[in-house]
């Protein structure tokens, strides 16, 4: 295995000490893998982010990014700020030479969901993780059109009102067109829609997304896709660990606008890690799930990189 | 004495039960009736609101900016208005639905999701139109948690908050307590949307109207998800009852339900049994043609589907929830059969 030739540790900071950068703080901490966290950077000296950090033994700031471009070795930054904040890091950050893993909808670099296209996206100097609901769905999206071509794929996120914060909430349409976007570019579907609904419920919900999937042609066998989701979980799981299809994916037939159709239903569930943040937060937990995946991946790029003569 | 605005959803809410297949000429013939008739606004967008054909909730037969657009050449009085779920639609179809002839929004969400539509009253504004907000599944929560949700929306903009019994699950005391406490709340006006899964529609509009209510919706001949709707022409004729100045032309009405609507209906929509389970498990009206159609062709009763989705909190547009609940019911079916079997 690759990892056993690979000593040494890629320093990494994190941008932001709300909910995403605390949560993701504390998967990195669990599992460094080949990342050591340098730096916590906050703005706000009241945050529990920070607190945590500082109980922690963590290195933390309130001068937000400044600290952050001062350590050279400081090489992969998670932006976990604001979609606005981010556009002024991106360029801090490119000038800098560091590498911007982007949390938040500014979409500047890239969209990269760990298990389908990070390897394409591995010398860029900033990727973005597109939404929550898109790192859960477009793995199952790509499942079904790497084995047979997709028309159309639709999800549907739903997700525990308390875990939607203020930045979903005023920009819900960026966040439709995204994930839709997402489906198409990533997904690999001719055509992608997107659904995300708030349920107050308490005790809250756990994360569900419903998937589904318009085959272009009839003459496919059914066990080639079912074979190729229940990979996909497995891959997805090995760093979402509540990843899960509620029931096996159901096959139907669907009048279209485009005639009658295939259709392939995925239950998803999303049960959260509890880092920092609650289990019913799954939607929050498979955003810094994936971007502690993306991050370990490329530290790998970087410290293979260097031992190459 | 100044009536309360009467809205006409049947070419919105109606959608629903024609399972999203309006055709032009209905539209044609149902915009041009109601706007002779003297009804101020109609509402007319796939039935989930715009960009609602989906899978999720069905495709549409002809494509909802078509039928707006159709709607807008058929009146010469009446506005149009279009339906938008924040979550479902974006300002994108809005601006659409603009150029085709939409002039009035009504902007909806979960009753405790006000704050998911900001950027979308803010367009309306800034386009000079009326705004209307709806929050959705109004029997979930206590007026004054209502009151503060409806607020939220008068403050991006809104000119009008209504209190939309989705489930058809309030009784006529809920209601107007409901209306009562937004008419208290708020500067701006205050509405009242029906369903009739409990045989209450009419009554619950003349409840919200006797608490103050400023506008009101129908459908003609009830025409609308669930057990469908308060009927306009019935919301007309009490409105003339009440002795209301309503302008509205009541035989006109009784004559477009029966002569024009009822004829291309699917099925009168009536509070019959999955109807009525809709209403006392307080789930949302539109699941219930997805619940008779997954209980049939999973051998499950769609009552005790209907009654799991209402223990489990459903909200508004979760009818993907239908097929989980369904499998799970189904399974465990099969097991105790399987028991029985054994025994």
């Amino acid at each position: 295995m690759m990892d056993r030739l690979l000593d040494g540790k890629v320093k990494v900071a994190i941008l932001g000490s709300g909910n995403i950068g605390s949560d993701l703080m504390v998967k990195i901490l669990r599992e460094p893998g080949h990342m050591e966290l340098s730096l916590l950077a906050g703005i706000d000296p009241q945050s529990e982010g920070l607190a945590r950090a500082r109980s922690l033994g963590i290195n933390s700031t309130t001068q937000g990014i400044d600290p952050v471009l001062a350590d050279p070795e400081i090489r992969i930054v998670f932006d976990a700020t604001s979609a606005q904040a981010h556009l002024r890091h991106e360029k801090m950050l490119r000038d800098a030479g560091r590498i911007a893993v982007d949390l938040t909808p500014a979409a500047r670099g890239p969209y990269v969901i760990p298990p389908v296209n990070l390897g394409e996206h591995i010398d860029e100097p900033n990727v973005n993780l597109i939404t929550c609901g898109g790192q859960a769905t477009i793995p199952l999206v790509y499942a079904v059109s790497r084995v047979t071509p997709v028309s159309y794929a639709e999800m549907v996120s739903t997700i525990a009102s308390q875990s939607a914060g203020p930045g979903t909430r005023q920009n819900i349409d960026e966040f439709t067109d995204t994930t839709a976007r997402g489906i198409e570019v990533i997904g690999k579907a001719q055509q992608g829609k997107a659904i995300i609904i708030l349920n107050p419920a308490d005790p809250p919900i756990l994360m569900r997304n419903t998937i589904y999937a318009l085959l272009e042609s009839d003459s496919v066998d059914h066990q080639d896709i079912v074979d190729s989701i229940d990979k996909m979980i497995n891959t997805v799981q090995a760093y979402v660990p509540g990843y899960r299809l509620k029931n096996a994916p159901v096959f139907e037939h669907r009048e279209t606008p485009d005639g009658r159709k295939t259709l392939v239903v995925m239950l998803l569930e999303v049960t959260g890690a509890g880092d920092y943040l609650p289990k019913f937060a799954g939607n929050l937990d498979i955003m810094t799930a994936s971007a502690r995946q993306v991050g370990e991946v490329m530290a790998q790029h970087i410290l293979e990189q260097r031992v190459k003569p | 004495m100044k009536s309360p605005r009467l809205t006409d959803t049947t070419l919105r809410d109606g959608s629903h039960a024609m399972r999203h297949q309006f055709t032009r000429q209905q539209v044609r013939e149902v915009a041009q009736a109601l706007d002779k008739a003297g009804v101020p606004v109609l509402e007319v967008s796939h039935g989930d609101g715009l960009s609602g054909s989906s899978i999720q909730y069905g495709f549409s037969g002809t494509n909802e900016m078509e039928l707006i657009e159709e709607a807008r050449n058929a009146v010469t009085q009446a506005r149009i208005a279009a339906l938008l779920l924040p979550g479902i639609g974006t300002r994108k179809e809005m601006k659409e639905a603009i150029a085709r002839g939409a002039q009035v929004f009504r902007i909806a969400t979960q009753c405790t999701e006000a704050d998911i539509s900001q950027q979308h009253f803010g367009m309306v504004k800034e386009m000079g139109l009326e705004a209307v907000g709806f929050l959705m599944m109004s029997h979930m929560r206590e007026p004054g948690v209502l009151a503060e949700q409806a607020l939220l929306m008068e403050g991006y903009g809104a000119d009008c908050v209504y209190i939309v019994d989705s489930a058809g699950a309030l009784l006529p005391d809920g209601a107007a307590a409901r209306v009562r406490a937004l008419k208290e709340a708020l500067k701006v006006q205050v509405g009242f949307h029906a369903h009739n899964n409990l045989g209450l529609a009419l009554g619950n509009t003349v409840a919200a109207i006797d608490a103050g209510a400023d506008q009101v919706d129908g459908t003609l001949r009830g025409l609308g998800a669930g057990a469908g709707n308060a009927a306009t022409e019935l919301i007309a004729a009490a409105l003339d009852k009440l002795g209301f100045d309503h302008g509205l032309d009541v035989f006109g009405l009784l004559d477009a339900a029966e002569f024009i609507v009822a004829p291309f209906m699917a099925f009168q929509p009536i509070p019959d049994r999955d109807s009525i389970a809709i209403g006392y498990a307080g789930v949302y009206s539109t699941f219930l043609l997805h619940a008779k159609r997954l209980g049939q062709q999973y051998g499950v009763d769609p009552l005790e589907i209907l009654v799991e989705l209402g223990r489990r909190k459903t909200v508004a547009g979760q009818e993907d929830w239908i097929l989980d609940v369904t499998i799970e019911l189904a399974k465990q079916k099969e097991l105790h059969e399987r028991e029985a079997g054994v025994r």
